[in-house]
């Protein structure tokens, strides 16, 4: 069963969020091992109120599963060339931006630079166009990156399964991939032109990448784009699906805000700290092996304070820019995909995380 | 007459045994080492950073302990069986505790592919530390292909509920000649002692110890636990009693006969 149907079956439970009442809440928190109801109601107005008994649960719970540790990797944009014209994207192909695509050479330089701050966890970038970056393209920069990284995923345009499979056997291990939003008309808005607009073959993407042996499928919801509330119950709902369906899976999710760029869209709905913290903890709440990213887009004192609420993987010396590592970026018509907010690099992240009393975790996997 | 745990060849004076996952800091791991006096340390080789000076944590391991990586993140028999060569060939010594997971929920062991690799391993000369699932017939298999323990779980990893398996545990102490260690599930201090008392070789313990508010401290609770709860093994537990003994024993006439 694909998640289509899983997903067509509860699109309307998101009422939920909105109706439960106090004592649902309170009934929910005293629940040990929590359903699909329970996640509703820990998204609704109600539990608003509960913050800081979600809170507490949440701290516990990621402690128990995760310890006190985070994990640190850095995203390496290679190309920006293509063929979607996301409305809220600074990638989108209606930008005139400049278009770069990095060589083999480049692609080493950055991860020359990058593997000097210690880090082993690496997160690949493309904007999506298969003229200019193919797979054979990106097998080959895997290639390079191997040498540097103990842990390469891709966050690139959706493939089929044996493309999936191809990128394992060059070395990927990681794969994350946002479905933006799960509502098929504000889907199907956002997405006016090019691949990404089958928005059939993008909620399936976590599912081929798992089956093609990735070890770790990232899956997410742009925040701005819809209700918040909906968006964070089908996530939710989607990241069990994938654990139920691929035990030997780690799941994780990420949850991005919609940050100025250079395309400059106004977010549809605005989702403040508070709220966003709300769907953090209940989705750690919900499932307690999520694994959860935040990226730099939030920005320091927000991530500072998000590390003991459930968080397990951050962003550090980020760029968003191609080939931001190493070269002289945002002059002219460079754009980024989108502006970052925590400037901090790796070192400056390593000892927030300490002073806070948490390791951080710059190698967690061997390729094998 | 001095309790001595021999395991491949080595004595072992502290049956606590501790994991590194999931400290605040290599610091803070190497004093709850200290704190704690062990003499076995499992480390998941996928954390290793053999090439970093800062962030080896192999660098805060004191040098008397035993070093058993561990196969974390391998899902098969095979992929447990490179682990373990790469931890020999990165210097890791030839102990190794074999954990093989299919189930990223609950985090519960594949018993299956655990022989398999055991198997392996065993024949290439390792000395071979199954992580599994309680159960009889698999503890049997893999004294068979050469496991020089056995490590059964005491209840899921991370979940600190207790010995939850321990009539099975219970059975295989009674079964199995080769020592028999619960791993994973521990939360309490109490829960190891218990383990000690019922006649378990040794315990793991690591999430218990490092979310602790003071780890170190808790090590060492830890250690004097199981340390009472061995002492009170060998000293010889009274088997718990159903209801009361009647003072006049209810077969006592049979004596007059």
């Amino acid at each position: 069963m694909s998640f289509y149907e899983t997903y067509s079956k509860y699109k309307n439970i998101p009422d939920i969020c909105k109706s439960a009442s106090a004592k649902d809440v309170e009934k929910t928190l005293s629940v040990r091992d929590l359903g699909i109801e329970h996640l509703a109601v820990l998204l609704s107005p109600a539990a608003g109120a509960y913050l800081e008994e979600m809170a507490l649960r949440a701290h516990e719970t990621t402690l128990r599963y995760f310890g006190r540790t985070i994990q640190l990797y850095t995203p390496l944009y290679i190309s920006n060339y293509c063929e979607n014209r996301c409305v809220y994207c600074g990638f989108s192909a209606k930008n005139k931006i400049v278009r770069k695509k990095l060589s083999l050479e480049e692609v080493e330089s950055e991860a020359r630079f990058i593997s000097k701050t210690g880090l082993k966890h690496i997160l690949v970038l493309t904007g999506e166009s298969k003229i200019a970056s193919p797979i054979s393209y990106i097998k080959e920069c895997v290639g390079v990156l191997k040498k540097y990284f103990s842990s390469i995923s891709v966050e690139i345009y959706a493939l089929n399964e044996s493309e999936y499979r191809e990128l394992v056997s060059a070395g990927v291990d990681g794969l994350t991939i946002y479905q933006e939003t799960y509502n098929e008309e504000v889907y199907s808005t956002m997405h006016p032109a090019g691949p990404k607009r089958d928005y059939a073959f993008r909620l399936d993407a976590p599912d081929r990448g798992a089956r093609s042996g990735m070890r770790n499928v990232n899956i997410g919801a742009l925040l701005g784009l819809n209700d918040w509330r909906a968006e964070a119950f089908c996530l939710g709902l989607h990241a069990k699906y994938l654990q139920d369906n691929f035990p030997d899976v780690d799941i994780g999710a990420s949850f991005p805000r919609l940050r100025p760029h250079a395309g400059a869209f106004t977010p549809a709905c605005v989702v403040d700290d508070k709220s966003l913290v709300q769907i953090i903890m209940a989705l750690r709440l919900f499932l307690p092996r999520l694994g959860i990213s935040v990226s730099t887009r939030e920005s320091p004192e927000f991530r500072d304070n998000l590390i003991s609420l459930g968080v397990t993987r951050m962003s550090a010396g980020s760029s968003t820019y191609v080939g931001g590592h190493t070269t002289n970026i945002g002059t002219g018509d460079d754009k980024p995909q989108f502006e970052i907010s925590d400037k901090r690099n790796v070192a400056e992240m390593m000892s927030v995380l300490e002073r806070r009393g948490y390791q951080p975790v710059l190698k967690d996997w061997l390729n094998i | 007459m001095e309790d001595i745990l021999t395991i491949g060849g080595r004595e072992i004076k502290n049956r606590l045994f501790i994991g590194t996952g999931k400290f605040s800091s290599y610091e803070t791991m190497k004093r709850s080492l200290e704190e704690s006096d062990v003499d076995i340390v499992t480390v998941a080789l996928r954390r290793v950073d053999i090439e970093s000076k800062t962030e080896n944590v192999l660098n805060y391991i004191p040098k008397k302990c035993i070093l058993v990586p561990n196969t974390s993140g391998a899902r098969d028999a095979d992929e447990a069986v490179r682990i373990a060569r790469l931890a020999k060939a990165a210097g890791c010594g030839n102990w190794v505790k074999v954990e093989i997971i299919r189930d990223n929920k609950y985090l519960l062991p594949d018993n299956l592919e655990t022989v398999k690799a055991t198997e392996v391993l065993a024949k290439e000369g390792f000395i071979v530390l199954p992580y599994m699932c309680p159960d009889l017939s698999m503890a049997r298999r893999l004294v068979d292909v050469g496991a020089s323990a056995v490590m059964p779980l005491g209840a899921p990893i991370g979940s600190n509920r207790g010995i939850k398996t321990k009539e099975l545990v219970e059975i295989l102490i009674s079964e199995i000649k080769i020592p028999v260690i619960v791993d994973a599930g521990l939360g309490a201090p109490s829960s190891a002692c218990e383990c000690m008392e019922m006649g378990c070789a040794a315990v793991l313990v690591n999430t218990a110890i490092a979310v602790a508010e003071d780890p170190a401290a808790m090590a060492k609770a830890f250690a004097d636990a199981v340390s009472a709860g061995r002492l009170a093994h060998l000293a010889g537990m009274p088997h718990s009693t159903v209801g009361a003994k009647p003072s006049s024993p209810l077969t006592g006439f049979l004596r007059d006969v």
